[in-house]
C-alpha cells in the first residue's frame, strides 16, 4: 500500500496531456519584462537604469530584504523602461523591461550539459550562493530559498523532503525536470543535505509518474540517504503540510509552527533543480519549465522558458489559443490564478499556462446547501467548508476564528466537490483576509 | 477575444458531482424494493407510490410557483419525487387515494416548503408526513395487506405482521427468517424486502452518495441491543435478526436515517446519531405501546442534528497522532 496524507482529499482527473513531451524551447522574446516582486516578502530595488546594457544572468535587481530575493536579466540587451505591468495577480506592479539585443550570457555561468557531481563548498557558501542567485520555491508560493535554508537554531530537522508530487492535474513540468535531469536533482538534494547538516532526503512523487520513480531509484543508489517515495494519487498531496503527512507521518501544527516544528523541510524539485545550477553552474534563476496545455490546445507541450517572456509567445509556441478558451490560467487548474490577458510576463513561480474551453469554465448556478457533508470529507485540513462559507456569509469572524478558518491551504477541494456548485473558497477566502486582519491589528496593540 | 476571457478565482475545475446526481442516484437505489413491494403487494403498491409521487411533486411545484412566487422550479432536483417515493415506501399498499395526497401535502407543504425548501428543512419530510398520517388516521395506517394479492388495492385483505406478533410476545408464530429477508411478509410498501434494501445501500456506496456510518450504527445497535434481551429471554424477546429484518429498521436506517439535509455533517456525529436512532427504535419496540418506533426514533434525532455538529467538530490537520 502505498502512503499518503491521512485526511481528507480528492481525486481529480489527472489530464497530463503532456507526460511524455520532452522538454523543448519557447524561443527568446522581444522584450522580457521582469516584475520586482516574484516572491513572497520585500519588492526587489532595481540596480539598473534606464538605457543600461545587460547580459544573460546580470543582477537587475537586487533583494529588498533579508526576506527577498535577487532578480536576474534572462536576455542580454538593453533596459528600455522601468514601469509598471499587469501580472498573474491582476494589479499593475513594478516591473523592469529590457529590449532583447542577441544572446550573450555572463562568463561565469557554466553553460555546458556535463553534470558536477562534487561540492566542497561549506553550508554558508552553499546558501550565499543559493541567495545570490535569487533562487525561491518553484512550487508557486515563491518563498526565497535562503531564508527557508536558515532555519531557527533550536530546529531539529531530520529530514529533507523534495517535491515531486506534482498534484495539480494537467501539470507535467516537474514530471519531465525529473525524467530530464534526473542527475542534477539527485547532486542538488545532496547540497541541501550538506547545507542543513541533515543525513535523510526523500523525494516524494505520486504514483502516476512510476517512470520518474524508477529512474530516480536507480541513480540514486550512487548517493548516500536519498530514497525516493513513491505515493498514492490524491490532491492535494503536494501541499506542503500533506506532503510531510504522506512521507513522515506527522503533522505540523497551526501556525505559526513550521515544517521545521516536525523536523522537516520542503522542497520542490523545480528549486532543487535551481540550487544545482545555482551552487554548480553559477546559473541565477533566469529560466524554469513551463507546461503549457489544454484540451483544445493544438500542441501541448513542456517548455524552458526565460523568466520575462510574455505568455503569449508560450501559447504562439503550443499552436496558439484555442478558439474556445474561456478562461486562461497561470498555474494548474485546482489553485493556478485566472488571467486578464496573455501579455503577462512568465515569472519564477510560473508552473504552468492552462487553457480552459469556454462551457467548462462558466460556473454552475449555485444552489442551497443540501448539507450532503462532501466538503467535510474532501477538506485535508479536517475543517468544515459549509460552516466557513455560512459564517463568512454571515460575518461571524468570531465564530470563524474559534473554528481554524486560519488553517486553511485554500486548496479548493470543497468548492471542487460541491454538488450543489457552492462558491466555498471565495467565501472561505474573503473570511480568512478579514480574519486575519483583525488577529493582525489585534497583536499589533499588544 | 482576449476581453471575453473569464475571470474567476481558483478552483477551476468540479468534479462534476451535481444535487440532482445524488438525488436521482437514491431514487434509483430505491427501484429494487419498489420491484420488490410489487411481486409481493401487487398493483396496490403502484397505486399507492405513484399517488404520492405526483402529488408531492404537485405540491412543490405549486407552493413554489403561488405561494413563494419564486421564478424558478424546482421540481427538476428530484428531491421531491425522492420525498414521494419515500412517504409511499412508509405506508400500507391499500391506503386510500385521499389520505396519500394529505400524506404529501404535509410532508412537501409542512415538511420542506414552510422551512425555504431543499436544505433547510430540520426534518426529514417524508417522516413528517408519514408520522402525521400515523397519528390521524391510526387505524388505516396499521393494517397491512397479507402478500400475494396482486390485483388487489383497497379491498386487499389484511393480516398481522411479524412486528406485531413481536410485541404480542407470539414468537412461535413468526415467519421463517429466510421469508422475511426476501420480504414475504406484511408491513409497509418499501421496508419489507431486506435483500431489495441492501442491494440499494451497495449502489449507495458505490456512487459514494452517503457513507456507512449511519446505517451500519444504526444496524449495530439494534442487532447488539435485541441480542442481549434475546439471550436473557429468548421466549419473550425474538431473535434480533427478526428485529433487523421487520419494519422499517432496514428502510429507515439506509434510506431516510441518510437523508442528507437532517442528518448530521461529520462521520463522529452520523455514528453518535446512528446509535441513538437504534437505541430509541429498540425502547419504543420493546417497552412502548407502539410496534414499531422507526419514524419516531429519527425524527427526535433529527431535532438533535445541530447540537451533533456542533458538538462533534472533525480533527484538525495538526491535532491527528503528531
Amino acid at each position: 500500500m502505498l502512503k499518503t496524507f491521512r485526511i481528507g482529499g480528492v481525486h481529480p482527473e489527472d489530464n497530463k496531456l503532456t507526460r511524455s513531451c520532452r522538454t523543448g524551447t519557447a524561443g527568446l522574446p522581444k522584450q522580457a519584462v521582469f516584475p520586482l516582486s516574484q516572491h513572497i516578502g520585500a519588492p526587489a530595488v532595481p540596480c539598473v537604469k534606464r538605457g543600461d546594457s545587460v547580459k544573460v544572468g546580470t543582477l537587475i535587481a537586487a533583494a529588498g530584504g533579508f526576506v527577498s530575493a535577487n532578480i536576474h536579466s534572462s536576455v542580454s540587451g538593453k533596459v528600455s523602461k522601468i514601469d509598471s505591468v499587469l501580472d498573474a495577480s491582476g494589479y499593475r506592479k513594478p516591473a523592469i523591461f529590457v529590449d532583447v539585443e542577441g544572446d550573450e550570457w555572463e562568463e561565469t555561468i557554466d553553460r555546458s550539459d556535463t553534470v558536477v557531481k562534487g561540492c566542497n563548498l561549506s553550508p554558508e557558501e552553499i546558501i550565499s550562493k543559493v541567495k545570490d542567485a535569487g533562487v525561491v520555491g518553484m512550487g508557486g508560493a515563491c518563498f526565497p530559498t535562503h531564508v527557508k535554508l536558515s532555519p531557527p537554531k533550536d530546529a531539529n530537522i531530520e529530514c529533507l523532503i523534495v517535491n515531486g508530487v506534482e498534484c495539480e492535474p494537467f501539470l507535467t513540468a516537474d514530471h519531465r525536470l525529473m525524467l530530464e535531469h534526473p542527475d542534477e536533482i539527485l547532486v542538488g538534494v545532496s547540497i541541501i543535505m550538506k547545507a542543513l547538516g541533515l543525513e535523510r532526503g526523500c523525494v516524494g512523487i505520486e504514483a502516476n509518474k512510476m517512470d520518474a520513480v524508477e529512474l530516480l531509484r536507480e541513480k540514486a543508489r550512487e548517493y548516500n540517504g536519498i530514497e525516493i517515495v513513491p505515493l498514492r494519487m490524491k490532491y492535494p498531496q503536494g501541499g506542503e503540510k500533506q506532503l510531510i503527512d504522506a512521507v513522515m507521518g506527522r503533522q505540523v501544527p497551526a501556525p505559526p509552527a513550521i515544517p521545521a516544528n516536525v523536523g522537516a523541510i520542503v522542497q520542490n524539485v523545480g528549486t532543487v533543480f535551481a540550487i544545482y545550477e545555482a551552487v554548480q553552474k553559477n546559473m541565477p534563476l533566469i529560466q524554469r519549465n513551463v507546461t503549457v496545455t489544454g484540451k483544445s490546445v493544438k500542441n501541448p507541450c513542456n517548455l524552458l522558458v526565460r523568466t520575462g517572456t510574455p505568455i503569449s509567445q508560450l501559447i504562439e509556441a503550443a499552436g496558439g489559443m484555442p478558439e474556445d478558451t474561456g478562461k486562461l490560467i497561470s498555474g494548474g487548474p485546482m489553485m493556478g490564478r485566472p488571467l486578464l490577458s496573455a501579455d503577462v510576463p512568465v515569472v519564477k513561480g510560473t508552473s504552468g499556462v492552462l487553457m480552459i474551453p469556454r462551457q467548462e469554465a462558466v460556473r454552475a448556478e449555485e444552489r442551497p446547501c443540501i448539507r450532503c457533508a462532501k466538503c467535510v470529507s474532501a477538506c485535508p485540513m479536517g475543517l468544515e467548508p459549509y460552516l466557513m462559507a455560512t459564517l463568512g456569509e454571515q460575518g461571524d469572524w468570531e465564530r470563524a476564528e474559534k473554528e481554524d478558518i486560519m488553517i486553511c491551504i485554500e486548496c479548493g477541494c470543497c468548492q471542487s466537490s460541491c454538488p450543489s456548485r457552492r462558491p466555498l473558497l471565495d467565501w472561505v477566502r474573503l473570511t480568512k483576509t478579514t480574519v486575519g486582519g483583525i488577529i493582525r491589528s489585534r497583536n499589533a496593540k499588544k | 477575444m482576449e476581453n471575453k476571457l473569464i475571470l474567476s478565482t481558483s478552483p477551476h475545475l468540479h468534479n462534476g458531482d451535481t444535487v440532482e446526481r445524488n438525488m436521482y442516484n437514491v431514487i434509483l437505489a430505491l427501484i429494487p424494493a419498489l420491484i420488490a413491494s410489487f411481486l409481493f403487494f401487487g398493483v396496490g403498491s403502484l397505486v399507492v407510490t405513484l399517488a404520492s409521487v405526483v402529488s408531492c411533486v404537485f405540491f412543490e411545484w405549486s407552493i413554489t410557483k403561488y405561494l413563494l412566487k419564486r421564478d424558478r422550479s424546482t421540481i427538476s432536483d428530484g428531491s421531491a419525487v425522492l420525498t414521494g417515493l419515500l412517504l409511499a415506501f412508509n405506508l400500507p399498499s391499500n391506503l386510500p387515494l385521499y389520505i396519500i395526497v394529505i400524506g404529501s401535502l404535509v410532508a412537501i407543504g409542512v415538511g420542506k416548503m414552510t422551512f425555504g425548501g431543499l436544505g433547510n428543512n430540520p426534518f426529514n419530510p417524508a417522516l413528517v408526513g408519514r408520522v402525521f398520517l400515523l397519528v390521524s388516521f391510526p387505524a388505516k395506517m396499521t393494517t397491512w395487506p397479507v402478500t400475494g394479492q396482486l390485483t388487489a388495492y383497497a379491498d386487499a385483505v389484511t393480516g398481522a405482521t411479524p412486528l406485531a406478533l413481536i410485541k404480542q410476545g407470539a414468537i412461535d408464530q413468526l415467519p421463517p427468517l429466510g421469508q422475511m429477508f426476501l420480504g414475504n411478509t406484511g408491513g409497509c410498501i418499501g421496508e419489507v424486502s431486506v435483500l431489495a434494501l441492501l442491494i440499494g445501500f451497495a449502489w449507495l456506496l458505490h456512487k459514494k452518495v452517503i457513507t456507512w456510518h449511519i446505517p451500519v450504527s444504526i444496524m449495530v445497535t439494534v442487532f447488539v441491543l435485541a441480542g442481549v434481551m434475546w439471550l436473557i429471554n429468548p421466549e419473550t424477546y425474538a431473535n434480533p435478526l427478526y428485529h433487523l429484518c421487520s419494519g422499517g429498521v432496514m428502510l429507515g436506517a439506509i434510506f431516510m436515517a441518510t437523508d442528507y439535509v437532517t442528518s448530521p455533517m461529520t462521520g463522529k456525529g452520523q455514528i453518535i446519531y446512528g446509535i441513538c436512532i437504534g437505541l430509541l427504535v429498540m425502547v419504543i419496540r420493546l417497552f412502548g405501546s407502539y410496534p414499531e418506533g422507526m419514524s419516531f426514533a429519527i425524527l427526535i434525532m433529527n431535532s438533535v442534528v445541530p447540537l451533533l455538529d456542533n458538538w462533534c467538530k472533525p480533527k484538525r490537520f495538526g491535532e491527528v497522532g503528531k
